[in-house]
């Protein structure tokens, strides 16, 4: 016996977990196989929808009026303009107040950790007092050890940015941690459970020695921005918590990876498909397939570290990312998807896949999956590969979401669209 | 594009014919080149460490592996000591979203370590031989259970235990069943079903003919119900333990015979089945990974956990269905161990449970248990053990239970210790839902 649900999504990050929910939300028995953790830990948390058009204009305003001039085989070309739209209700309402942005069309711009700004449609409350279209000065604090994070050279480069405030840049020592290298779990730790720790002035509690140490250097600023590394479970009690201690108001400075904001919202997902009665398998596989006598696939082998289990549905969603969560992959002549092996169109030519400019034009960029507006994979014919599979996310070819910055809104929009139909077809 | 523009570093466009040049020489042992190079220093790992989160002094899996294991290839370079700092949970293989085998690498170098570095003649060194050879020593304390649980119950042995080998006095020490899974089998004869075509190898492990042999006796009952033929292959500890304290040549051995043995087993027409996640985390995983013996790959790919096993092979959820527990079992708060949840079975038992009529089991969520094995008896880890822990114990607390479900000894162990609740192993629920009590009383 093969282990049965209607819906089969391969992957979970933002993709993948968005698919699951639709399909869920049409009442069908859904269940989310996962190999490695997904990416979201190493993405910003934030929920992009378009920052830059193809052509690299930008930063954009209004990304929904320049959905509509995307060139054909786009993802939000295929998918459509309404779908974004919906997809990004069914966020707004996983989210629920964990995310702000919701209230406008408009992008936001949420400084980074580099002192960039970047347009995004959603951004997590904690970074909500931090936005460079806000006029207010802002003092950011980094950390001696961890690196990852200037404060000086982000506040300059902020203001060279042409940002509208005076921004100032200090590094001090994080209270309680005493290597060099601690991971930002620890910083978040220390917070969240408000442990105990030894300063100069005796003894204290983590929240209460940090702010104790911001104050102090603290001018006039209305504001102050942190590393995102405040809390994890308890993050807006921490955040509130310095605030009131500060008399300012409190935000985090999204981080490369590994990201806590990236972290929160894939715990919120996780948390989102237990509520949902999605079925959730982690640490697998899928290896194989095998296909039914229409040529539908009738069933998926996972590899449980070496036994293979048959899992069957009836409608497939695969969600298993690009080429960072190696949903696509490479050899020497090829580009190729794992699963399933669907056509990724790209040139014979190795050297014809990438440009010499490193920041240039990438084509490998887009490479993916072709799919048609059912997002159903298509074979070199353009003839669907699979009648019961459809794709989303990442996986997806004809689109370059770094240069973009649209690759939550991608993986939202496909994912919706993937699992409300994959799931409406399985109840039939 | 002609290699004159642009040079190549194969015989060119269309030349199917690349030879790739050999610049390492072949590899005799394990080689974790390719492991280590795919490490893109991305720290998710770090970021699943149980132990880093909590404690200061560990350098997290990224370390202990791949830049542990660069760092090595200078002569000059011993292992460090915070190796002995890892729990062996394996949640970092999980993480990496680039397949570096950390566990692989982490077992490596703590067997080096052992190896090269830490005194044969140390406390530790017993300490931790002890430890990891629990199943030498059961058989002792097996003879005489009662005294042995009397004695190993006295706040002097416990006193004893921590200021001479440095075992916790904090824990009380799991007590020895007053006859063994293996006596009872042999006691009512074997198996109680033949039959050619549906056979398995029961690999109990230590703890469960030791101390939980209700949970082995739950499966016999469980499996026979279903028409199996059981057998139980003599066999050694998983080499679990074994691994965790870099005792690496120990668990070879045991490696070596459980192999054997179950490998017989295959070629009888048996699948292998394991009730403990660790053991069979073991066998499936960290046997090919680490050894070569004849037979390891199939062991392996043979090797289910109980409760798959039966999903797979037989309707179990259809047979389940309808069917209740009476008074036997209210509703769990249940937690997923890290070596199920590595082996994609995290979600298993709430699903099948699902099925029973009148009991829920609630997950507590993915935290660690923060005991693993035999990392939390040690002294110097009891405190960072309860601090890992203590995420579990509050969302046990949370949940709307009052007795927990597991299927890992060990965790079991630090759910009680941690909140009192009585643990049951998911085999016993099946038993009681598809068999009855009366008549597992009766057997």
């Amino acid at each position: 016996m093969a282990i049965e649900d209607d819906v089969l999504v391969i992957g979970g990050g933002l993709a993948g977990v968005t698919a699951a929910l639709a399909a869920a939300d049409q009442s069908a028995q859904v269940r989310l196989v996962s190999y490695k953790q997904s990416t979201l830990r190493h993405a910003s948390g934030l929920i992009d929808v378009l920052g830059y058009t193809p052509t690299g204009d930008g930063p954009l305003v209004d990304p929904f009026e320049a959905l509509v001039d995307l060139p054909e085989g786009h993802p939000y070309e295929r998918v459509g303009l309404e779908a974004v739209r919906e997809a990004l209700s069914f966020f707004d309402e996983i989210a629920g107040d964990a995310y702000d942005g919701g209230h406008t069309d408009a992008n936001a711009l949420v400084p980074t950790h580099g002192g960039t700004v970047k347009p995004t449609a959603r951004y997590p409350v904690s970074t909500a007092a931090g936005l460079a279209s806000d006029g207010r000065d802002t003092l950011l604090v980094g950390f001696e050890t961890l690196p990852d994070f200037e404060a000086p050279l982000a506040a300059s480069h902020l203001e060279a940015a042409g940002a509208p405030f005076a921004a100032r840049g200090i590094t001090v020592r994080f209270p309680g941690i005493v290597r060099d290298d601690a991971k930002v779990t620890r910083y978040a730790h220390l917070l969240d459970q408000d442990e105990a720790v030894t300063t100069a002035a005796g003894e204290t509690t983590a929240r209460d020695a940090l702010a104790d140490i911001v104050r102090s250097q603290l001018e006039d600023e209305a504001r102050v921005g942190f590393p995102a590394i405040l809390g994890d479970d308890h993050a807006n009690a921490v955040r509130a918590d310095l605030a009131e201690r500060l008399g300012v108001d409190v935000f985090e400075v999204p981080m490369g990876p590994p990201s806590l904001p990236g972290l929160r919202l894939e715990d919120l997902l996780y948390d989102a498909l237990e509520d949902a009665s999605v079925r959730v398998t982690t640490g697998v596989p899928v290896v194989e397939y095998e296909t039914g006598t229409s040529g539908q696939i009738d069933h998926v082998v996972v590899d449980r570290n070496g036994t293979e289990i048959p899992h069957r549905a009836d409608q497939y969603v695969l969600a298993t990312g690009g080429l960072v969560g190696k949903g696509v992959r490479s050899e020497r002549k090829r580009v190729f998807e794992p699963v399933f092996d669907c056509h990724v169109p790209h040139p014979a030519d190795r050297y014809d896949w990438f440009v010499d400019d490193v920041f240039g034009d990438q084509p490998y960029a887009r490479f993916g999956l072709p799919v048609d507006r059912d997002l159903r994979p298509l074979d070199p014919g353009d003839e669907p590969e699979f009648s019961n599979l459809r794709a989303a996310g990442a996986v997806l070819g004809g689109y370059d979401f770094a240069a973009e910055k649209s690759g939550s809104g991608v993986s939202l929009a496909t994912g919706y669209v993937a699992g409300q139909r994959a799931g409406m077809e399985a109840r039939q | 594009m002609s290699d004159a523009q642009q040079p190549t570093d194969d015989g060119g466009p269309g030349d199917d014919d690349f030879e790739p040049i050999q610049v390492f020489p072949e590899a005799e042992e394990m080689d974790l080149r390719p492991g280590a190079d795919n490490c893109y220093k991305c720290s998710t790992c770090d970021t699943n460490c149980p132990v880093a989160e909590v404690d200061d002094e560990f350098p997290g899996p990224k370390f202990q592996g791949p830049e542990q294991w660069r760092l090595k290839r200078q002569d000059d370079h011993d292992i460090d000591d915070s190796v002995m700092k890892c729990s062996n949970c394996m949640r970092c293989d999980s993480a990496c979203p680039s397949e570096v085998p950390l566990s692989q690498m982490h077992n490596t170098a703590r067997a080096e370590y052992v190896e090269e570095n830490m005194s044969k003649l140390s406390r530790e060194y017993w300490r931790n031989r002890m430890l990891a050879n629990y199943r030498r020593l059961a058989p002792l304390g097996s003879m005489f259970p009662r005294t042995t649980n009397f004695m190993m119950g006295l706040s002097a042995t416990q006193w004893l235990g921590e200021k001479l080998l440095g075992i916790t006095g904090q824990r009380e020490f799991p007590e020895f069943a007053t006859e063994t899974f293996r006596e009872w089998w042999t006691a009512r004869g074997g198996a109680q079903v033949e039959n050619a075509d549906k056979r398995i190898a029961y690999f109990h492990g230590c703890y469960a003919n030791y101390n939980t042999p209700e949970v082995a006796k739950a499966l016999v009952r469980v499996y026979e119900h279903f028409g199996y033929e059981i057998m139980v292959p003599n066999q050694h500890c998983s080499g679990t333990p074994m691994f965790a304290n870099g005792m690496l040549e120990d668990a070879r051995r045991s490696a070596e015979t459980n192999v054997r043995e179950l490998a017989w087993a295959l070629e009888d027409g048996a699948d292998i089945i394991a009730s403990c996640s660790s053991c069979s985390m073991s066998l499936r995983q960290e046997y090919p990974e680490l050894f070569d013996f004849e037979g390891t790959e199939e062991v392996a790919a043979n090797t289910w956990d109980a409760v798959e096993y039966l999903r797979v092979h037989e309707d179990l959820e259809g047979e389940l269905e309808g069917t209740s527990v009476g008074d036997k079992f209210d509703d769990f708060a249940y937690h997923a161990p890290c070596h199920a949840r590595n082996q994609g079975l995290d979600g298993q038992t709430v699903e099948v449970l699902d099925a029973i009529d009148g009991i829920t089991a609630h997950d507590v969520g993915d935290s660690c248990s923060g005991i693993s094995g035999t990392y939390g008896w040690k002294k110097e880890n009891y405190e960072t053990s309860m601090k890992i822990g203590s995420e579990m114990f509050e969302h046990m607390e949370d949940a709307d239970a009052t007795s927990g479900l597991t299927e890992c000894p060990t965790c079991s162990m630090q759910m009680e210790h941690g909140t009192g609740y009585e643990i049951t192993h998911t085999l016993e629920v099946l038993e009681a839902a598809l068999v009855g009590p009366a008549e597992a009383d009766g057997q």
